[in-house]
């Protein structure tokens, strides 16, 4: 076997170095991404034991909104932002009273299908609101994508993260120093014994859901710039989300924090080093393999094993 | 007496919605002497592939309205009945099936997507009906089925116009990301099979999901063998991403797009990462551009002009294929007398009908009847096409 000489096996593992680099910030990028969505979906397990199959819809109606206030009216970024939450955010409730709150046996199962249907109907509603064509909008800043070690990552991905960074540490916030926050955990692990105590337990779970679906709204929110919003662009996010909700364990926070960023990575990693083709099987046989070991997911809460 | 004039305004009512009536019927029943021309349409009128659908649905219309406010063929007025397949082949074959048992037409007209129109060919071969389909997918007109003909151009031209240009630069290596799904892979097939023959090596061939938000990863893997050209095989929207990626990764990389994102709804998408990307197209995008040399272009403005003021909404690209397939199919039908073998040969010998989509020339051994000069090479610049020579 021939030696190659140091500067040129130098410059390979550079290379293959600068390619793994980006191939970690295209992962980060769609986690963080997966991670917003999972975070929706884990939250309202959390207090209500209920799975939201409408959940990316309501990503959906978050990048379409943003697309009509950030894009076509022009309003400056955060005012765009935040009505387009608040947007998003009523849409859930309202979504609760009629839909959810009305079912006279809410049994999980029941409930389960309300939301498959609903889904349906907010994607029929998405597109007669908004057409069947997809729209696209500039991102946040116009900054060049930075380079690091070769590797760029992109303006939009920085203000991904960041956001994504904010919002979680302003969750966990919520949940430990706030009343309220306070009040909705102690309403997830007993509605009884929270309601004993003096907690509304409906207004609660109208919290609940009132917060998913703004999660749900953001994540919609921070991935229109990079990606093109469309009225069917939902169910595909909300599996993905889904997913990694299950992957990192139903009902806990870290725990979709860590399956968002795991389905991320293998993802690109995925094309990097197996094929394009089967990026998606990659990470489902993956998913497949870890349910398999641990059931609950990574982080699995102890009610996890319910589904 | 007093009877007769209570009952006065009663009659005079009736004998003017008698008269009326006669005056609204008599001219259907002059014309009806001969039976009229049934022919069938099968769209995607709704649905995700509503874009090719819906706009076929209004040329076929637009064009039947036209030849029967001539007179019709040969005294006959046409009666076009369309169904909607909504994209989905099951759909599609019942709506043929009700056109041939049911309607009892005489040749039809689509269905607007590859899967659709592979789904009814079946039911076509065992009714010898004649067929126009209005799908790209090659695999319609190879093998060749002596009923089924189609006015789509194929991606094999398609391809065949990108590796001229490829040719022409003198270009050898190049990488391919495709879209999963029929278009695609059809794409793709085409892509790798005709490289050795334009002198390119394909180093590389990626794909992504027609959903996805993200195709760096994918870029940074094709990258790695320095290709001189990247060609991208999708639809809307996720050629604009990849645009957008190839921008902000900062590949200095010519990028090639198929036909299937021919519209402005590409430029607006990518925004300023559409510069520069190069890409086949029917000529009707480019009418305005187009010399006066050219023998299409008097069609195509007819075309375009009769359908916006028809149906006050900018022509798409699409419409015309169906345009065409009416048009071919009444020119077969003059002196036929309805008779399926007689129109069946005369579509098969069409010649030099200049049509939106390109001149076809129909034979034994070719159903689709196009050459590569249906499609030009256009470049995007400043927000708009430039045709490229």
């Amino acid at each position: 076997m021939e030696l190659i000489p140091w500067p040129e096996l130098h410059a390979m593992d550079q290379s293959i170095m600068q390619e793994i680099l980006q191939y970690l910030f295209s992962g980060i990028t769609n986690g963080a991404i997966y991670a917003v969505i999972a975070i929706g979906f884990s939250m309202l397990y959390n207090s209500t034991d209920l799975i939201n199959f409408a959940h990316g819809e309501f990503v959906m109606l978050g990048s379409l909104c943003m697309v009509t206030f950030f894009g076509s009216m022009h309003l400056p970024l955060v005012p765009a932002i935040i009505l387009t939450i608040i947007c998003v955010a009523i849409a859930g409730l309202v979504f609760e009273r009629l839909a959810i709150r009305s079912v006279k046996h809410p049994e999980p199962i029941v409930l389960i299908i309300i939301t498959v249907g609903a889904s349906i109907f907010l994607r029929g509603l998405g597109m007669i609101i908004w057409g069947k064509d997809a729209y696209s909008i500039p991102s946040f800043s116009s900054h060049p994508p930075l380079d690091i070690a070769g590797a760029k990552l992109l303006s939009q991905s920085i203000w991904i993260i960041v956001i994504f960074l904010v919002a979680s540490v302003g969750l966990q916030l919520f949940y430990k120093k706030t009343l309220t926050g306070k009040a909705m955990e102690a309403n997830a692990i007993s509605k009884r014994a929270a309601w004993i105590v003096g907690i509304p337990s409906k207004l609660m779970v109208m919290l609940a859901f009132g917060l998913s679906t703004a999660m749900g709204g953001l994540a919609g929110v921070i991935i229109a710039p990079i990606t093109m919003s469309s009225y069917d662009m939902g169910t595909m996010l909300g599996l993905k989300g889904f997913c990694a909700a299950m992957l990192g364990g139903l009902g806990s926070l870290w725990g979709a924090l860590i399956g968002g960023f795991l389905l991320g990575i293998l993802e690109a990693l995925g094309v990097g080093f197996v094929s394009s083709g089967l990026k998606d099987a990659t990470a489902f046989v993956l998913l497949l393999f870890i349910l398999y070991v641990r059931p609950g997911g990574i982080i699995s809460s102890a009610d996890a094993n319910r589904f | 007496m007093l009877l007769v004039n209570r009952y006065r305004p009663m009659m005079l009512i009736l004998s003017i919605m008698a008269i009326a009536s006669l005056l609204v019927t008599s001219p259907a029943f002059s014309a009806s002497e001969k039976k009229p021309f049934k022919i069938g349409g099968i769209f995607a009128v709704t649905g995700p592939a509503s874009f090719l659908g819906d706009p076929e649905k209004k040329s076929m219309e637009l064009v039947v309205e036209q030849i029967n406010a001539a007179g019709g063929i040969d005294g006959h007025m046409l009666e076009a009945v369309i169904y909607d397949t909504e994209g989905d082949p099951s759909k599609a074959v019942m709506g043929v099936s009700k056109l041939i048992n049911k309607d009892n037409v005489i040749a039809i007209i689509g269905p607007s997507r590859t899967p659709t129109t592979l789904a009814v060919m079946p039911m076509i071969q065992k009714a010898k009906i004649p067929f126009i389909s209005c799908a790209a997918g090659n695999k319609i007109v190879a093998p060749i089925d002596p009923w089924v003909f189609k006015t789509a151009q194929s991606d094999i031209l398609a391809v065949a116009a990108i590796y001229e240009n490829l040719k022409a630069k003198n270009t050898k290596k190049i990488g391919i990301i495709s879209v999963g799904n029929a278009f695609g892979e059809s794409g793709k097939e085409q892509l790798i099979a005709q490289a050795a023959g334009s002198g390119l090596a394909v180093t590389k061939s990626e794909t992504y999901g027609a959903k996805d938000t993200d195709m760096t990863a994918q870029l940074t893997k094709i990258r790695q063998d320095n290709p001189e050209a990247i060609v991208c095989w999708g639809t809307n929207p996720g050629p604009a991403v990849l645009a957008k990626n190839i921008q902000q990764l900062g590949l200095d990389i010519p990028l090639y797009q198929s036909h299937g994102v021919a519209s402005p709804k590409f430029i607006e998408l990518a925004g300023s990462a559409a510069e520069g990307i190069m890409l086949p197209t029917g000529k009707i995008l480019v009418a305005g551009l187009l010399p006066d040399s050219d023998p299409q272009k008097e069609v195509l403005n007819v075309y375009i002009s009769e359908y916006e003021k028809k149906y006050a909404t900018s022509v798409s690209g699409f419409g015309g294929y169906a345009y065409d397939a009416v048009k071919i199919l009444a020119a077969a039908l003059k002196n036929s007398n309805g008779d399926k073998e007689k129109i069946r040969e005369a579509i098969e010998n069409t010649k030099n009908h200049v049509g939106v989509s390109g001149i076809f020339n129909f034979s034994k051994t070719d159903h689709n009847g196009l050459s590569p000069e249906a499609f030009v090479m256009v470049k995007i610049k400043d927000g708009t096409w430039e045709l490229l020579k």
